[in-house]
């Protein structure tokens, strides 16, 4: 549910990011509530993979400023963070999805430690509790549990991606960034995918940020909508306010350009 | 009291695809729900009924005027509310029946009802949704079913089910019983006479003249808010 | 002709004060690698480069040198690397562990416990715990530097689930001081407890790797492990069949073509004075070693 009362988690500022001359993305100002989702649409080389790596402070913007509710209440200017806190943020309160799960996995060490390492990392030293940790999870996305000790390179695209989504929400993030989750997947096993993000965001309360080009997965998963375009927010709204009703004549020509099933 | 006021709204959409062209949609559209009464929107097919319902529940955005809706204490105006305002307003405050249900895949019948109410449904959440897909004639063994693959009427009523499921205020239908049979169009009439006595307020479109007049305590024809080509 | 004139233990001065500077920088963050400017020594990388040149920087002429590799004194590294600096430093040698002030070793620690006035110099082939599980440098320095050590119980983890126990039987992970997670060289398990709290001071060096670490004497060194599966240091369960410790490290000797073996403590040392004790085990001293049935596994 979303409370009214909550404060914001994520707030954007006027970011910007140029690649020397080349524009990355400017004037991207947004604020995210707790259990909100918000799709990043557009095509390629819209700027919407570098604002994703700017809000999740993997980039430094070259203007702007990115501010984060830590779990102790107060917003914070992630450029203000020290490393360790920040390479700590991006273990523990934060998922980060890639659209290829072999960057974000270990894949020569089995899905159990792949799925219990942020857990060893916070300090648990208890084998059996990190193991069936990993075989809950495991469970929660769908994957058998006498998969835990074989070794990502083992399992299939779509395993792998529910793979890197556990090992992602093990620690109970509360903002998760994804970047383009079912991009290169199968189509049915692609529904497999968001109806599991769908039960997980709500039932954990996720706030997410999800970089997508397909406005299908955008219209399920996404509370909210951002269409971008040569680096700059064109539109951007209630998604299916957006996606029903486009205002901006990129939206409307993105829209109109879905095709039927 | 009313618990939906709509203000002078109006709309008109431009098609810049097609060059820029300027379609109007409505304008001047003033009318009032009181709790416990069912509002019927009238006018041909086209004039702009649809796009009533879609503004108050914020599906399409407003060019003009205020749509007010009562949130306990408060009056929200959806026009130019917030989306997380109108996110928490669909939670708690507005229902909505559309004309055409939009199948998740993969999820069953029954959660897609029960989900409706609250995304993270309790056993007794779910049983209240399987009895009224009971009530609207839906058999136990589709309930597990996605929907995707029902007929229309079935999917039609599951849609239903999906509105009248949460206790909400405000209840916005759009022909809810175009493709039902007499027996389950029945149904829904009984459905929405328990709403009123709950004190729902309805707005509802509904071309079939004898459901309407079964339903609707108030008639507001919109060809009179139809805007100037 | 003249043999050629070495500097004292064959590296320069300067170089000396170098190794000996980073040695400082170990002694006081215990368990951290210190780069340093190694060498070309006139061994190939591999075949104790970088403990060399610890010993040689750290040597005086009044020290005295005892060098064994995996236990031994009579193996050819530890005959060679001893007489190089028999031949450029010109120190005494010795066998005996109580008597020597510089002990250099290649993945064992001897038996005996050390004392206060020793130095225990370790050869190290690679230096970094973490080295397999992330190949980067730049990353694994800065696990070091931010306390990351998440990765060091995922490979135990692995150990587990595969093995059923923490299979790694040498190289094993240690936690030093409570800050660094350190690789105590391929010495076995066994040898880990020994670190923990010795009297001695304990120098690390990797040739090739160009790096230092130390552990300062009576420093808190700890294996890692779960809590439900804790360190146990393993020790193949028999008796030397030489002098009858029972718990020593044990070394498997095959004895003929047909794979008779015998088990023999890996510190020859501490078995010739086991042997040669005034009181010797009951019965052993004059019988020829022979196969034990139960010691076969």
């Amino acid at each position: 549910m979303i409370d009214a009362n909550d404060h914001p988690l994520l707030e954007a500022e006027a970011l910007a990011k140029w690649y020397g001359r080349q524009l990355g993305c400017r004037g991207v100002s947004f604020v995210l509530y707790p259990g909100e989702v918000m799709a990043v649409v557009g095509e390629s080389g819209s700027g919407k993979t570098t604002l994703l790596q700017l809000l999740s402070a993997q980039l430094a913007p070259s203007s702007g400023r990115v501010c984060y509710r830590m779990r102790d209440g107060v917003l914070r200017d992630l450029a203000c963070l020290g490393e360790a806190q920040r390479r700590c943020l991006f273990r523990t309160d934060w998922g980060y999805v890639h659209q290829d799960p072999a960057l974000g996995l270990r894949m020569a060490v089995s899905a159990g430690a792949n799925v219990g390492e942020r857990l060893m990392a916070m300090g648990c030293r208890h084998y059996g509790r990190i193991r069936s940790a990993a075989q809950d999870w495991l469970d929660r996305v769908e994957i058998a549990c006498d998969r835990i000790d074989d070794a990502p390179t083992v399992y299939s695209g779509g395993m792998r991606q529910r793979l890197q989504i556990a090992r992602n929400l093990v620690t109970k993030p509360r903002l998760v960034f994804m970047d383009e989750p079912t991009g290169g997947l199968d189509v049915s096993i692609q529904a497999r995918l968001l109806d599991l993000i769908r039960r997980l965001v709500t039932q954990l309360r996720l706030a997410a940020v999800i970089v997508t080009h397909d406005l299908a997965v955008a219209r399920l998963l996404s509370h909210r909508i951002m269409v971008m375009k040569d680096g700059a927010v064109v539109e951007s709204g209630l998604t299916d306010q957006v996606l029903d009703d486009p205002r901006e004549p990129y939206t409307q020509l993105l829209v109109s350009s879905i095709l039927p099933a | 009291m009313h618990a939906l006021d709509v203000v002078d709204v109006k709309k008109s959409c431009t098609l810049h695809l097609q060059g820029g062209l300027h379609l109007p949609v409505v304008a001047g559209v003033n009318f009032a729900v009181r709790p416990g009464t069912c509002v019927a929107l009238v006018g041909p097919s086209g004039s702009g009924k649809s796009s009533i319902l879609k503004m108050i529940y914020g599906s399409y955005r407003c060019d003009g005027g205020r749509i007010l809706i009562r949130d306990g204490d408060e009056t929200v105006d959806i026009a130019t509310a917030a989306p997380r305002a109108i996110i928490a307003l669909r939670q708690r405050a507005i229902a909505y029946v559309s004309q055409f249900l939009r199948a998740v895949p993969r999820v069953a019948a029954i959660d897609v009802v029960a989900n409706e109410h609250d995304r993270a449904a309790s056993d007794e959440v779910r049983k209240r949704a399987a009895g009224l897909l009971r009530r609207l004639n839906i058999p136990e063994r589709l309930m597990t079913v996605p929907p995707a693959t029902f007929s229309g009427g079935e999917q039609q009523r599951v849609n239903i089910a999906c509105g009248f499921l949460p206790d909400r205020p405000v209840l916005l239908l759009d022909e809810p019983t175009a493709s039902l049979d007499s027996e389950n169009q029945a149904v829904v009439i009984d459905l929405i006479a328990e709403k009123k006595q709950r004190g729902v307020a309805i707005v509802a479109i509904v071309h079939d003249n004898e459901i309407r007049a079964a339903i609707a305590d108030q008639i507001v024809d919109i060809t009179g808010f139809a805007a100037a080509a | 002709m003249n043999a050629p004139a070495y500097n004292f233990a064959y590296l320069d001065e300067q170089t000396k004060r170098m190794i000996r500077r980073a040695i400082l920088k170990a002694i006081a963050i215990p368990g951290y690698q210190v780069p340093f400017a190694s060498r070309e020594m006139p061994m190939p990388y591999g075949w104790g480069t970088g403990g060399v040149q610890v010993t040689a920087a750290i040597l005086g002429p009044d020290d005295i040198l005892k060098v064994i590799d995996q236990g031994s004194d009579d193996t050819t590294n530890a005959v060679s690397i001893r007489k190089f600096f028999v031949a450029t430093a010109g120190v005494r040698t010795t066998t005996a562990t109580v008597d020597a002030t510089v002990i250099q070793t290649r993945h064992r620690i001897p038996e005996t416990n050390l004392h206060e006035r020793q130095i225990l110099v370790f050869q190290v082939p690679i230096p970094e715990p973490l080295r397999f599980l992330e190949p980067r440098e730049t990353e694994t320095r800065r696990m070091h530097a931010l306390e990351e050590y998440g990765l060091m119980h995922v490979k135990l983890y692995e150990d587990i689930c595969r093995h059923g126990e923490i299979a790694t039987s040498y190289a094993y992970p240690v936690m030093v001081d409570g800050r660094y997670v350190m690789d105590p060289s391929p010495t076995p398990k066994f040898d880990n407890p020994k670190m923990n709290d010795c009297r001695a001071l304990q120098l690390f060096g990797a040739g090739r790797e160009k790096r230092i670490y130390a552990i300062p004497p009576y420093t808190r060194v700890v294996s890692l492990d779960f809590e439900d599966h804790p360190f146990v240091p393993y020790r193949f369960n028999g008796t030397c069949a030489l002098c009858g410790a029972t718990d020593s490290y044990l070394d498997e000797v095959i004895t003929d073509d047909r794979g008779s073996r015998m088990f023999v403590c890996s510190d020859t040392d501490h078995c010739e004075t086991r042997r040669s004790s005034p009181v010797p085990p009951a019965g052993e001293e004059n019988e020829v070693p022979r196969l034990d049935p139960e010691q076969t596994p």
